[in-house]
């Protein structure tokens, strides 16, 4: 356990700002995200996402050498990306900072201006810039910054289109495609941002996608200003958000909703698309919303009272741990290497008038005050990505892969973690990993549960 | 070629074999806006350290360069496996206003307490090198207060690209060098430099030169040791594979020590049995050399006829190869005329003139030599050139499955070991099973190609 006043970090359970921005990015029509930095920046969260998604994703940056460290990364910001317009002609590049070109202090608006005024209008892309000091803040503070940027840098005055804009939150490719299914089981027209359920998860092609089909299409972004609602997802989003943007420059009303993981927090979500939509839950949701149910009393002795352990973004670690605590495992432990500074809160909320000690919430930790909690607490399940694997390999506990990464499994961005079907699949993986783990580890070898 | 493809900058950094004398730029930074596969100084520096299993890699600056290196290669170790944890100072933003020196002091000071290690390299990100903290200040103090080596390792990631990481890494090294006890060291003795012991290939290598009667003194840097590394100038010679990574060292250690070195690959039939014979024959030793001789039989015979089978089914397909370092891709298109497939296409990250006038040397006329590649080129060749396998890492991995291309995995984290007799059949077999997987009659591109 690392002592209150212990400074170095131990396999953090954090990733860097831009990486966030990045994925965030690719989540839009004809966007290449660009890394104002050193190369080596781009090429190392490539490698980590494509690991995760098994799916390409180019990831452009403007190579700084030292010249460009001391002199300014200006020439090289330009360079780079009038390359990328040259080659991947895309619509939009969404360009983020990083800690070098942050503390070089590059104005990277000023030098978009610049670049915008100095190039023909028919090879101009549009332009969204992100700040992403890697030195401040998580992937979640990326993926959310860009997020807002893109509403606050394209979103226009339009007149009401009667839409509703969803924003997502950090998801999988496989949550993005179930809230697309679900506005559309509700009549609502929606823009879902971003949206890389086709981007990072796509079909066998003939050709190499240099930027793949899918994401939000820029005309959808353009007109989130006219819509008549922002649906926000996350338990511990930042005061200012793509939401908050929406709601005071546009004045969409904002609705800001933990993740829909789990019962209640779907149930909260389908009563606000009921509202929004004004139709009632319509039939085939209310069928797996019952199924569910029913599932969950078939599975509900295997699970009561097992000490999960679970980690990750903190939205994520909301969520489940709401869901867990409704399925009758006791979170013990819920930890992230994010600080919000309202974790332990939105727990709190969570887990609401459940019968379920509060578990330990610990922010800003990494993966060795994780081990040595759980262990000193008694975990018997983990629930959380890849990065979990060695501890529970130590600990001797079964590990409940979700989120990201997963990069020591196939198919991680097709893991379903939302809606009642997301419920479905992950109480059936839970429920069956705990009976796998005892099956396997009886002398007797029981045939039956 | 599809001009379509390629930007004008790039024209000089790709030669096609016949159409006149190779005369290739390469060695220089990558192209901004290109998506460059290669990485930064530090990663050169991070992976060429990244085994030594006894040692401390404390990764100085903001979180991402840690936690993307974390447990990343699947380099063994038979011992202590410090190595595969991801250390950081997380620097914030107060940290990179007011200096990180003190954060770094501590961080060291609290990590050595807890883990013990033999010694600690600590590695600066570019920002680093941007507020200024004397890192190597900070490393000579808590060597003093701690009593192990505590290393700076140069590593600020726009400080040019992965072979500058290369050499920071292996000056770091080199301070550990000339510090260790020598006295029986065999004169029929070398480290073996360059491999990283991936999937425990350095244990097969070890375990050949051990047949031969050598005595092996330190692995540089699979499974690595401190103390090995430390004494390691006691070994009468230095067999360095991978070159650009460990080059530098064997050369710092010629001139400190006056020890020689040879230029080996245990990849492909031929270069691991050259191996066994160099070795032999710079020791002048004809006993050593029979050795050698019996040992390349014995290996040969199980495994020929095992080749024999997957190159009747595998002649006449058409290979590509993109890898970190060109010495790598020499063994690879030797190892592929072996199972009787063409190599249509190859390049690297990091090779020199040097390097590619040797690929060029022993490539077909019309292959494509390469340096600094990126996905959208790579795709145009892989298509240009109706190939059936590529051989790559991580990144150039979706870039083959999505064409419908066949893949060999010749990346860090890999499970199997390719060098060696013995990695020689994993090779051929890994080849073989992607390339003859019915997994491409699905596949848009091949559709019509493969059904008949």
């Amino acid at each position: 356990m690392n002592t209150p006043d212990f400074v170095a970090t131990t396999n953090a359970c954090k990733l860097c700002r831009p990486l966030g921005a990045a994925i965030a990015f690719r989540g839009i029509e004809g966007c290449v995200p660009f890394l104002h930095g050193s190369q080596g920046c781009a090429t190392y969260m490539r490698r980590y996402i494509i690991s995760h998604f098994n799916e390409p994703i180019d990831i452009a940056s403007s190579s700084l050498g030292e010249k460009n460290a001391v002199y300014g990364g200006g020439p090289n910001l330009k360079l780079g990306l009038k390359n990328v317009t040259a080659k991947y002609h895309p619509q939009l590049i969404g360009v983020a900072t990083t800690c070098l070109t942050e503390t070089i202090g590059d104005d990277v608006p000023m030098l978009l201006a610049e670049y915008r005024r100095e190039t023909s209008p028919a090879e101009m892309p549009l332009l969204v810039h992100v700040a992403t000091p890697s030195y401040a803040g998580s992937h979640m503070e990326g993926f959310h910054g860009a997020v807002r940027a893109v509403i606050e840098q394209l979103a226009e005055p339009v007149p009401a289109n009667g839409t509703i804009n969803l924003l997502g939150g950090f998801v999988s490719a496989a949550d993005l495609r179930y809230l697309h299914r679900l506005c559309l089981d509700f009549g609502l027209p929606a823009t879902l941002l971003p949206d890389y359920g086709d981007t990072l998860d796509g079909p066998a092609l003939d050709d190499y996608p240099l930027i793949p089909r899918g994401g939000t299409p820029l005309a959808a972004i353009r007109a989130m200003g006219g819509a008549k609602a922002t649906v926000e997802l996350g338990a511990t989003l930042p005061e200012k958000s793509g939401g908050t943007v929406l709601r005071d420059s546009h004045g969409v009303p904002l609705h800001r909703l933990g993740l829909p993981v789990g019962i209640r927090a779907s149930d909260a979500l389908m009563e606000l698309f009921a509202e929004l939509s004004g139709r009632p839950l319509p039939e085939k949701l209310a069928a797996s919303r019952g199924r569910l149910v029913d599932s969950l009393v078939d599975g509900h002795k295997y699970l009561f009272g097992r000490k999960a352990l679970i980690y990750g973004e903190e939205d994520l670690v909301v969520g489940l741990t709401s869901f867990l605590a409704e399925i009758g495992i006791a979170p013990a432990l819920c930890a992230s290497g994010g600080k919000s500074g309202r974790l332990a809160e939105a727990i709190a909320a969570a887990i609401g008038d459940l019968p379920c000690p509060m578990p330990e919430v610990r922010e800003d930790v990494d993966f060795q005050d994780i081990e040595t909690l759980a262990e000193e607490l008694g975990c018997q399940l983990v629930v959380g990505h890849s990065k979990g694997y060695a501890l529970a390999r130590r600990l001797h506990i079964p590990l409940v892969r979700v989120g990201f990464p997963i990069h020591d499994r196939l198919g991680g961005q097709r893991i379903l973690h939302l809606g009642y079907e997301g419920a479905q699949g992950l109480f059936d993986t839970i429920v069956n990993t705990l009976i796998e783990w005892s099956q396997d580890s009886s002398p007797i070898g029981y045939s039956y549960m | 070629m599809n001009r379509e493809a390629l930007l004008s900058e790039r024209t000089r950094q790709i030669h096609r074999k016949g159409a006149m004398p190779l005369d290739l730029d390469c060695n220089k930074d990558s192209l901004a806006g290109a998506v460059s596969q290669r990485a930064c100084v530090f990663c050169g520096s991070r992976v060429v350290l990244y085994p030594i299993a006894d040692a401390l890699h404390l990764v100085h600056g903001p979180i991402g360069c840690a936690v993307y290196t974390w447990d990343i290669r699947g380099a063994l170790s038979s011992g202590p496996e410090l190595h595969r944890l991801s250390f950081s100072t997380d620097l914030q933003e107060l940290d990179v206003i007011f200096g990180g020196e003190k954060k770094l002091e501590k961080a060291l000071l609290e990590l050595i307490a807890r883990h013990s290690p033999k010694a600690a390299f600590v590695y600066s990100t570019c920002i680093v090198g941007i507020i200024g903290d004397d890192l190597a200040a900070v490393c000579r103090k808590v060597a003093a207060k701690t009593g192990i080596p505590v290393l700076p390792v140069q590593s600020e990631g726009f400080k040019g690209n992965k072979r500058a990481g290369y050499e920071a890494a292996c000056a770091a090294m080199a301070q550990l060098v000339g510090t260790g006890d020598i006295s029986g060291i065999s004169p029929h003795s070398i480290n073996i430099v360059g491999d990283f012991n991936l999937a425990g290939e350095i244990w097969l290598i070890r375990d050949y030169f051990t047949e031969l009667g050598i005595e092996v003194v330190a692995n540089i840097t699979g499974d690595g040791r401190v103390d090995d590394i430390r004494r390691c100038h006691g070994a009468a010679l230095n067999v360095v594979q991978c070159s650009g990574a460990t080059m530098d060292l064997a050369r710092i250690m010629e001139e400190r020590y006056g020890t020689p070195f040879l230029r080996v690959s245990y990849f492909g039939v031929e270069d691991m049995a050259e191996a066994l014979y160099a070795v032999a024959r710079h020791f002048g030793d004809e006993d050593m050399l029979e050795k050698a001789r019996q040992l390349v039989k014995r290996e040969l015979a199980g495994l020929l006829p095992q080749l024999a089978s997957y190159r009747r089914k595998l002649a006449g397909k058409k290979a590509a190869i993109y890898v970190g370092g060109a010495f790598k891709a020499f063994s690879l298109v030797k190892a592929f005329r072996l199972l009787g497939m063409s190599v249509v296409l190859v390049g690297s990250q990091t090779g020199t003139r040097e390097d590619y006038l040797e690929l060029e040397r022993i490539c077909d006329p019309g292959t494509i030599i390469v340096d600094d590649s990126n996905p959208l080129e790579l795709a145009t060749f892989l298509k240009e050139k109706e190939v059936d396998l590529f051989v790559g890492g991580v990144k150039e991995r979706p870039i083959a499955y999505k064409l419908g291309v066949a893949f060999c995995d010749h990346n860090h984290e890999r499970k199997q070991m390719l060098a060696g007799f013995a990695g020689m059949e994993n090779f051929a077999r890994e080849v073989h099973d992607s390339v003859m997987s019915p997994v491409w009659r699905f596949v848009p591109r091949r559709h019509k190609e493969v059904r008949p």
